[in-house]
């Protein structure tokens, strides 16, 4: 995935979607590991299903990973994701393949920001997780 | 037995708890999210791009699980949204003081009967007491 060129963007552009492998059950273990959810819902599928869930979900906050790694991916080594603000709406599972989509909302030429709109959906327009980021380029001296 | 959870918690504080950024952590955190960036896995990139050391990546701070305020029983939370807002990226030996602040509790009639919405605030400073990140966690709680 190319970094994002400021001299070419603009708002309501488009950028290439980030498609991510799909989820495995043993990434859901890795992220519980490294960020230390350790909520069984996410790992255990009998634990899933005590609390009415259909099996395991995966954590919320991986979808947001996603995002993340997508802004990141976007900014390069240009700058830094300044902000990050996501909503979960829908559950996401083990085997789902996340596609994460953005469009350029806002170009502060004085800032140097950009801002986009994410969202992370397995299915086309219905995004699981939805949100914007405010990725801060340095300026250019 | 939880904390009554309604408006007279609003504005309560946690006490801070600090947190070492590990370049371990770092790694392993990018690793299970799958996320390649060099400036979480290559610190001579991290480095030369001027930072110094490895970046951590944005929702990091997840990482930092910082005690709040009252006891909500984690069966009963669904997590609602979440916002990360940063004044500069974290980096590998950063040490990171965090406390949580009850910003808002709103009471809701909703699908699964009558819910709570709470705004938790997370705030991060380094060690020369700078701001580094503000966490704004939005919690259901039912």
């Amino acid at each position: 995935m190319p970094q994002l060129d400021w001299s070419t963007i603009t708002v309501g552009q488009e950028l290439p979607p980030l498609v991510k492998p799909p989820i495995t059950k043993k990434q859901l273990v890795m992220y519980a590991g490294a960020s230390g959810d350790f909520n069984l819902i996410h790992t255990d599928v009998e634990t899933a299903r005590e609390v009415g869930l259909p099996g395991i979900i995966a954590h919320g906050m991986l979808s947001m990973g996603f995002l993340a790694h997508y802004a990141g991916e976007l900014v390069g080594d240009q700058g830094f994701v300044q902000r990050l603000k996501v909503r979960f709406s829908g559950m996401v599972f083990p085997g789902d393949v996340l596609t994460c989509r953005a469009k350029v909302t806002a170009k502060d030429e004085q800032a140097r920001t950009i801002t986009l709109k994410l969202s992370a959906e397995r299915e086309a327009d219905k995004p699981l997780t939805s949100g914007e980021a405010v990725l801060q380029l340095r300026n250019q001296s | 037995m939880a904390t009554q959870l309604d408006e007279s918690v609003v504005g309560m504080t946690s006490s801070p708890q600090e947190f070492e950024v590990e370049r371990g952590a770092i790694r392993r955190f990018a690793e299970a999210v799958g996320d390649p960036n060099p400036l979480y896995h290559d610190e001579a990139h991290a480095r030369a791009c001027g930072y110094a050391g490895l970046l951590a990546p944005p929702t990091f701070p997840t990482t930092f699980r910082v005690a709040l305020p009252i006891e909500i029983d984690a069966a009963r939370i669904l997590h609602g949204e979440q916002e990360y807002a940063y004044t500069r990226p974290i980096v590998a030996g950063d040490v990171i003081r965090c406390a949580t602040t009850i910003r808002s509790v709103r009471q809701r009639e909703g699908s699964l009967g009558k819910m709570t919405i709470v705004v938790i605030e997370t705030t991060g400073t380094d060690r020369a007491g700078q701001p580094v990140f503000t966490g704004t966690s939005t919690i259901i709680v039912h």
